[in-house]
């Protein structure tokens, strides 16, 4: 339905009762926020010589700031893609659904030795799925893996670039002309990690955040692979409703030539035995507007903001419907710039805003691994 | 050929194994990953790690009468449809397929199996269930292929031996002995049936020295006979691998699959042998598949233990050249891998060039590289493990997210292997302690109790006022709304921080001289921590004491701390005296326990001894020292002092400290307040004075006695009266 009321907000509602999704809320649990880390002031930089005591200095600094003052963020600005960027290779990261990891940082990584790297990851690929058969270090039978770099998909010159791994099946006769189909893609960003760029040193390659597509097996078999060869952590990064609500500001906030979807969020009622879906779909236009009455501080978000935002929106729910979203979850939002859910899932829809995206996830990844 | 004897209780005790082996030298000594760490998983003995011990008590027994008749029953073997020889086999399977059987069963089943005593059936299912508990003895395999000589057993018996030696090859101890076989496992390579499985023998076993132009040549033969088989293929390359000088036919690139696998039917067996010889529990681990969790795929990736195995390093081959070439890696001996590293001697001869393994986790299930990882003092190692280790504690922790719970188990064991480490270093882990910050305002003070208050005795120095929002203050809230148990746990853990504080900074204070101001500053924030820690166990004790009426058990623990506190200057050697709070010392002193009174006039000395000692220092250097000690302390000492002597000595209570008015003495009615207290009359050591009046007069009864010694102890009892009134006021 959609109803006629409310201000200029145009409003649709839908109900679930969904069968199919009993997740239950998994953040109960309190967890602190993820908050900006202060630059290291040249005191600490001296008390504090070697990467592992900055490290150190910079968690315990974080875990004593439990009330931080109000975070900021800037609202992510069009084009900040480096030139170099290939645009053929940055279509193909959107548009798709990526499944969230944080990354430790990698020891001993070489930008120098993708192709080493290849040879051995399809060759533990292959070991994998055959298990206690012999496969020797070399080609292999069906698949293909391919490192890359995706130039220019970084925020500053010193965040490193991003690395695209690709699964690929090999034609089953070499006659066959068609394409190599990806069965499995992956790849490795850190895009404005400059607080942790700083606290460690030159042996590790920091990329934080990982975004994979394909069978679930595959992450496995690959993550595996990386953990054993570069000493790292893969661990599932998922949004809890905070950093959701904060994406649906951030991106509400961008300005668009076009939008391509309504501003949508999903909240989840934890009730026994089938939980209830509330979808709640606004007119982007609708959103912007309110964004725009709400928002104070020309180019950036503040948690006021995003709070007073939100506030707005479910205020206007309980008017319509008497239901408190406040006592609900948000797990998932979508906008016309991306999509993100609770579970650590994302797309991303809109080009220009790439990079303000993965910033912001890249903050969170980092956050997680500290 | 040796006489196999192995160390039946393996792994238990650390010591036990390094022992040199006793007796006859031409025991099988060199168990070698017996030694690093292995669980007890001999079937005959107690398998600790099994609920019902008796259960396995029986196992062991029927399985000792089993093994007594395969070994000693060469004639009734003749009759193979036995209905003993059947209950046997099926004690043997039962054992192999729960615990794994030991090295020396193995060996004895073996025998049996190849000297063809019994028929095919009883052969195939002998050799079926010959899974190991966790190793094999190199000597059983080569002892089994002499039989393979004699001609005893049949073909089938035979292949499925070559079947088992695959499976089973990487859990044989050595491949020494095995490997001077290899001209006779080359010979076999005639027989048809059996030269599939002995080229996927001869793959593994190969090295570069077995590479010989005649096997080349007899290979080609055999290829120039059979066609193109695959297995044949496989030995090729692998001998073109290691001298691709000798072999001038090409292989086929593409094909990479050899083997039929040959394993399948040990598969499941195989999978509990390896998580046995990587210490984990056999119980089959849990999936969470709860709604709270949203991916468990983290279980997916690192299915069999937490901590990952312990791997040689591939960097330096990986990314030193641009080209890795396998032969020249394996043929290499430049440095020491770790899979090889077993002893300690071992460690200091290699030390320059041992190759650090691919995850540093690992090293947390190993004492020789904690001691490598303890001296050397490399950056990066330190940031390998200081990041798996949080992220590892971070995704593991059972209380960090919601219905977790059902790993209880597995994470108490992870954080009991972390404080084994710790401890084995006297150190503490960094990512331990932002753990704690991060985790302990979550942590219910239920769950893996003794092991997070062990972790917390473990966080490294650090400034206490930064600490106290994070950590301490936490800890307090927990300790003022629990039970006096766990407060008790609590005081305790801090007395082991306090200790752990002390020896760390009195080993730095002797790095570092004391001479020039910047680092004078420096110990003084350093002494200033743990002049804060003591006063917050003050703090704490204080308000324990009053929540838990006096107890004397939490008392003793309180005392306990200061026993450490106290004296901080002379053991430790570090310029601080801190006293402890007045309320401690008065509920000490007029306690109802004997044992509390000794310990407080203990600590008293020790205060004493310190304090002298620091004045007569600071008299000696003062003008270098900055570290003087206010007179605050002194003051505040010498009037617990004068209150202590004045109460249990000299009989004048109330002098000094507490004071009270004649009149309110009066209105209380407490006439002989002045003894009361003595050391003739104190209420703890009234046990004492009964025992005393009691044996001396016992022997000399009378009536006059008996009225005198009632007298006392009416009198005593009327003191104590007295004594709670005071004790009331105070």
């Amino acid at each position: 339905m959609r109803s006629a009321l409310g201000g200029g907000l145009g409003l649709q509602l839908e109900l679930h009762f969904s069968a199919m999704q009993k997740t239950m809320d998994p953040y109960d649990a309190p967890e602190s926020t993820p908050r900006q880390h202060p630059s290291c002031s040249l005191k600490e930089y001296f008390l504090a010589a070697t990467p592992l005591q900055r490290r150190l200095e910079s968690v315990r600094k974080q875990a004593t700031s439990f009330v931080p003052t109000p975070p900021r963020r800037r609202i992510p600005q069009r084009s900040q893609l480096q030139e170099d960027v290939d645009p053929q290779k940055v279509a193909f990261l959107l548009h798709k659904q990526w499944t969230l990891y944080s990354l430790t940082p990698l020891y001993k990584f070489s930008y120098t030795n993708l192709k080493e790297y290849s040879r051995l990851l399809s060759a533990f690929i292959t070991a994998e799925k055959q298990k206690g058969l012999a496969v020797e270090v070399g080609e292999d039978c069906n698949i293909k893996v391919v490192f890359s770099t995706l130039l220019g998909v970084k925020g500053t010159q010193s965040d490193p670039e991003a690395v695209l791994v690709q699964i690929l099946s090999k034609p089953q006769l070499p006659s066959e002309d068609r394409e190599a189909k990806a069965l499995w893609t992956g790849w490795f960003c850190c895009v404005f990690g400059d607080g942790l760029l700083e606290t460690v040193s030159e042996d590790f390659t920091c990329l934080p955040l990982f975004l994979a597509n394909g069978a679930e097996s595959n992450t496995a078999i690959i993550g595996t692979w990386f953990q054993k060869t570069f000493d790292c952590y893969f661990s599932p990064l998922a949004i809890n409703a905070f950093n959701l609500s904060w994406m649906a500001a951030m991106w509400t906030a961008c300005k668009m030539d076009r939008y391509v979807a309504a501003t949508e969020f999903l909240w989840s009622v934890p009730c026994s035995p089938q939980s209830l879906d509330i979808s709640y779909a606004i007119h982007p236009e609708d959103a912007k507007a309110l964004w725009d009455s709400v928002h104070r501080t020309p180019g950036e978000v503040t948690q006021e903001e995003v709070d007073l935002f939100m506030d707005c929106l479910s205020s206007h729910f309980y008017r319509h419907f008497r239901i408190h979203l406040s006592a609900t979850r948000l797990v998932r939002v979508s906008t016309s710039v991306a999509s993100a859910h609770t579970d650590g899932k994302i797309k991303i829809i809109c080009h220009k805003y790439l990079i303000g995206v993965l910033a912001y996830l890249t903050e969170l990844a980092i956050f997680q691994i500290e | 050929m040796h006489a196999v004897m192995m160390p039946q209780k393996t792994g238990k005790n650390y010591q036990a194994q390094n022992r040199p082996s006793q007796g006859s030298s031409s025991y099988q000594t060199n168990l070698s990953a017996c030694e690093v760490k292995q669980k007890p998983s001999d079937s005959k003995e107690n398998n600790p790690m099994q609920d019902d011990e008796h259960a396995d008590d029986q196992d062991g027994d029927v399985l000792q009468i089993a093994m007594e008749y395969f070994e000693k029953d060469p004639i009734r073997s003749l009759r193979s449809k036995d209905k003993i020889l059947e209950k046997h086999l099926i004690t043997v399977e039962n054992v192999a397929w729960k615990n794994g059987l030991a090295p020396e069963t193995i060996d004895i089943l073996l025998n049996v199996a190849l000297s063809g005593r019994f028929g095919n059936a009883v052969n195939t299912r002998i050799l079926k269930c010959l899974i190991p508990a966790t190793l094999i003895s190199e000597d059983s395999v080569v002892k089994a292929v002499s039989w393979l000589c004699v001609g005893k057993c049949s073909g089938s018996t035979k292949v499925l031996f070559y079947r088992w030696l695959i499976a089973m090859f990487d859990f044989i101890d050595h491949k020494e002995q095995i490997n001077l076989l290899y001209g006779f496992f080359f010979a076999s390579l005639q027989d048809d049936v059996l030269c599939p499985y002995v080229c996927h023998l001869l793959y593994l076993l190969t090295k570069k020295e077995n590479v010989k132009p005649f096997r080349v040549r007899k290979l080609l033969d055999l290829q120039a006979k059979m066609g193109m088989q695959p297995h044949l293929q496989a030995l090729l390359s692998v001998y073109k691998f290691f001298v691709p000088t000798l072999i001038s036919v090409s292989l086929p690139v593409r094909k990479k699959i050899y083997f039929k696998n040959s394993e399948n039917l040990w598969k499941t067996a195989l999978l509990a042998v390896r998580q046995r010889n990587q210490g984990l529990c056999p119980e089959p681990r849990k999936l969470m598949l709860g709604p709270a969790n949203i991916r468990p795929l983290k279980r997916k990736w690192n299915s069999h233990s937490i901590i990952p195995v312990l791997n040689s390093s591939s960097h330096t081959t990986e990314c030193g050249k641009k080209e890795m070439n396998l032969s020249e890696y394996l043929s290499s001996s430049g440095s020491l891998p770790l899979e090889q590293l077993q002893r300690f001697p071992q460690l200091l001869e290699n030390i320059h060039c041992l190759e650090l393994p691919s995850q540093m986790g690992s090293v947390l299930n190993n004492s020789l590289l904690l001691h490598y990882i303890n001296c050397i003092r490399d950056e990066s190692v330190l940031l390998r493990l200081y990041h798996w280790l949080s992220q590892t504690l971070q995704e593991e922790c059972v209380w960090y997210k919601v219905n977790n719970y059902e790993n209880g188990k597995e994470f108490a064991s992870f954080l009991d292997t972390i404080i084994r480490a710790e401890s084995f270093l006297h150190e503490g882990f960094y990512s331990c302690e932002a753990f704690l910050y991060k985790s302990l305002p979550l942590w219910d003070g239920f769950c893996c109790r003794s092991q997070v208050l062990q972790l917390v005795s473990w966080i490294p120095f650090n400034n206490f006022s930064e600490m106290k929002p994070l950590l301490f203050d936490h800890l307090a809230h927990l300790f003022f709304t629990s039970t006096i148990y766990f407060k008790c746990s609590i005081i305790e853990s801090l007395k082991e921080l306090l200790q752990n504080w002390l020896l760390w900074l009195s080993k730095d204070i002797h790095v570092k001289p004391v001479t020039d101001s910047p680092l004078d500053t420096s110990l003084c924030e350093s002494m200033n921590s743990v002049f804060k820690l003591v006063h917050y166990v003050g703090w704490l004790s204080t308000i324990g004491m009053r929540l838990e009426s006096n107890s004397t058990f939490l008392m003793h623990f309180i005392l306990d701390f200061f026993e450490t506190a106290c004296d901080i200057y002379l053991i430790y050697n570090l310029p601080l005296v801190v006293l402890f709070p007045r309320a401690i010392f008065y509920s000490a002193l007029f306690t109802l326990d004997a044992s509390i009174l000794n310990q407080l006039c203990y600590i008293m000395h020790r205060y004493h001894k310190n304090l002298t000692a620091a004045k007569k220092n600071e008299l000696i250097q003062k003008a270098k020292s900055k570290l003087s000690f206010s007179s605050k302390t002194y003051k505040e000492f010498n009037c617990c002092l004068t209150t202590m002597v004045g109460c249990l000595w000299t009989s004048k209570p109330f002098k000094k400290g507490i004071r009270f008015s004649p009149e309110t003495l009066e209105k209380l009615g407490v006439e002989e307040h002045k003894r009361s207290l003595n050391l003739v009359y104190h209420s703890s050591l009234l046990g004492y004075a009964v025992s005393f009046l009691l044996q001396d007069f016992i022997e000399t009864l009378t009536e006059l006695n008996i009225i005198l010694v009632l007298g006392t102890l009416q009198k005593l009892l009327y003191l104590i009266g007295e004594r709670a009134t005071l004790l009331l006021l105070c």
